[in-house]
């Protein structure tokens, strides 16, 4: 589903550059659930950001789906975003001026749906995270769970093969967090891959692996026992 | 290709950040009503300057004889030189491809009366041509004809104000008026647009007026007109020619300034005409001036609008948003809301010069308007520079990594 072999990263930062990720190997499997772990500074976010086609790579081979992902132009880019990868943010990024389902559609607009579509699917996802009654809503009404959630239905609804979370539940309170949790993982259970970056240790032990970076390097990867998150709920 | 989806998008997003919208739209709206405004009072100037000059006809040449101030081949200098009636003929057979109309004039102060009304008027004695030099316009019965000139007749034209003062409020056609002492038939009432002064004229025979004042052929000053279809400088070489001839043929000298005067309105035209080109270059420079303002003010505004959008665009990008989508989304949406702010500049600019015009006209500014067109054309102007303004920054932004702009909180 998806590998990664030693991927290089720096950023320059005034005339010397920051090194921060030093060779990683990373391969996950269709239908995986994954943990990225790591302090702050630890490449964890630039690893996801790189998987997400949000930033580029220096050197290193990373494929998704067979599909070698290299010298990338924008519009191609564009089309594998849409195509492949759905997106949950720390801070949500709804658009602010449209309302649940609007956001949710948006995706489908960028694959080429026409509206009568776009409005059944949207309509479909926000049911799925139980906020259909919330489609007229604008972000600024709903609560940060909720629009998690509508982060989430958006996420999903272009369909995609690789769910990428940056810090889902950052923004959360705790039993708001396992709510998401809980669901993330029933999307987990139907067959959908994630990777999930966190430096919340009851966050990590939710998944099925958990994947530590240091200093740009995996200093750890390995299978653990999924905590359920239904049973804080 | 009509993309209904795109539209939607557009007026969502302008409808949703109204205060954005109405400030872009404000900067067009108001250079446009500027430009209106400004472009409608200077053509109203123009308006004013032009209707000054139309009263007498602008291809005029006037021939007025004095004294010489120059001893010249024999003669002395203080000789008073008086046009007769061969001089005349002399001008109008000699010059007779390029003159249109010709008359002479002879002046006489008289005491007019009817029954108890007396005033004093300056009579005019013409040939028939003068009509079109002068713009006279025939309010009632006829002007002077060629067969008054040849039989001589007691036949006068006055003018409005002249039947105004002495026949109040009756009808003079066909009535005699007394002139010093001889009675004269009118034959027709007149009006002039050059003013209360040209109404207070009496116009008689040229040639009733040699006999009657004098019993000579004396004329006091010759006018005419040059064919409409010579240009500038043919028209100031022919006055030219004109009074080189006349010169001669009184022998009088050739800087002699003061013998033989020929007045050619070519020469007052081009002061005119330079006036006029003076105050075009003041319009396109205020049309410019204004333009360049509004084009300032929507880059300014392109470039706050790309930048405030940084996030959604990355989001937008994030959920596969190619960058071209990006771009047309930013600029059809400027072109939009510039086209509208421009069509209520346009509204409102026409709107305050109906409603001020006419309040202006003691400000010699007359009928200020401006072409629809014209406006247009600036409307235009602005969408282009908009556009232009609005796609360096929304190429910037589509190209912006996702992730920086999501960052960009």
């Amino acid at each position: 589903m998806l590998k990664i072999n030693q991927l290089h990263k720096s950023y320059p930062i005034g005339d010397s550059s920051l090194h921060v990720l030093k060779g990683i190997d990373l391969h996950v499997e269709s239908g995986e659930m994954v943990a990225i772990m790591g302090s702050s500074g630890s490449g964890k976010s630039t690893l996801l950001n790189i998987i997400g086609m949000l930033d580029e790579a220096d050197s290193g081979e990373y494929t998704l789906d067979n599909v070698e992902i290299k010298n990338l132009t924008e519009k191609k880019a564009a089309v594998y975003r849409n195509k492949f990868l759905g997106f949950i943010f720390q801070s949500f990024n709804l658009i602010n001026y449209k309302n649940a389902l609007e956001n949710v559609a948006l995706p489908l607009y960028y694959q080429g749906l026409n509206r009568k579509q776009r409005q059944e699917k949207g309509k479909f996802h926000l049911e799925k995270v139980g906020l259909l009654e919330w489609a007229e809503h604008l972000p600024s009404e709903l609560s940060g769970g909720q629009k998690q959630r509508v982060a989430i239905a958006r996420a999903l609804a272009a369909d995609p093969k690789l769910l990428l979370a940056d810090e889902p539940t950052g923004a959360l309170d705790t039993k708001t967090s396992y709510e998401i949790m809980e669901f993330l993982q029933q999307l987990n259970d139907e067959g959908k891959t994630l990777l999930i970056v966190t430096h919340e240790e009851d966050i990590a032990e939710m998944c099925k692996r958990v994947v530590r970076l240091r200093d740009g390097i995996i200093m750890e990867d390995k299978k653990v026992e999924q905590v359920r998150a239904s049973q804080y709920v | 290709m009509f993309d209904l989806d795109l539209w939607r998008e557009i007026f969502q997003s302008i409808n949703k950040n109204r205060t954005r919208s109405i400030l872009a739209g404000f900067t067009v709206a108001f250079a446009i009503m500027l430009f209106a405004i400004l472009f409608g009072i200077a053509n109203g100037l123009q308006n004013t300057f032009t209707e000054a000059f139309v009263d007498d006809a602008n291809n005029a040449i006037f021939i007025r004889a004095g004294r010489t101030t120059k001893a010249y081949k024999g003669l002395q200098a203080g000789r008073q030189i008086q046009f007769k009636n061969e001089d005349f003929d002399y001008i109008k057979d000699d010059f007779a491809d390029g003159i249109e109309y010709i008359t002479a004039r002879i002046y006489k102060g008289v005491d007019a009366s009817f029954r108890n009304e007396k005033n004093n008027y300056t009579v005019r004695a013409v040939h028939p041509d003068h009509q079109y030099l002068e713009n006279t316009i025939m309010k009632e019965g006829r002007y002077i004809n060629q067969r008054d000139l040849e039989e001589r007749t007691k036949v006068v034209v006055i003018g409005r104000l002249v039947e105004e003062d002495l026949f109040l409020k009756t009808k003079a056609l066909g009535k005699y008026i007394n002139l010093s002492g001889i009675q004269y038939k009118i034959v027709g009432v007149f009006t002039d647009k050059g003013g209360d002064n040209e109404e207070r004229l009496i116009y008689m025979p040229v040639s009733t007026a040699q006999q009657v004042y004098g019993n000579n052929d004396h004329l006091d000053q010759i006018n005419l007109t040059y064919k409409p279809t010579m240009n500038h400088d043919q028209a100031i070489s022919f006055g030219l020619g004109i009074e080189k001839k006349l010169k001669q043929r009184f022998t009088v000298a050739k800087s002699d300034q003061r013998a033989i005067r020929v007045f050619n309105m070519a020469s007052q035209t081009k002061g005119v005409n330079q006036m006029m080109t003076g105050l075009g270059v003041i319009i396109l420079v205020i049309g410019f001036g204004t333009l360049i303002a509004g084009i300032v003010g929507i880059s300014n505004i392109m470039i706050f609008v790309v930048r405030e959008r940084t996030k959604e665009i990355g989001i937008r990008k994030a959920l596969g948003a190619k960058p071209v989508a990006i771009v047309r989304m930013i600029l059809i949406e400027s072109i939009i809301v510039t086209a509208l702010a421009g069509y209520l500049g346009l509204l409102i600019g026409m709107g305050v010069l109906e409603w001020v015009g006419p309040s202006l006209e003691e400000f010699f500014i007359k009928d200020p308007a401006v072409s629809t067109s014209l406006v247009i054309g600036a409307t235009v102007t602005l969408i282009i520079a908009g556009s232009l303004a609005g796609y360096l920054p929304a190429k910037r932004a589509s190209r912006i990594k996702p992730i920086v702009a999501l960052r960009a909180d």
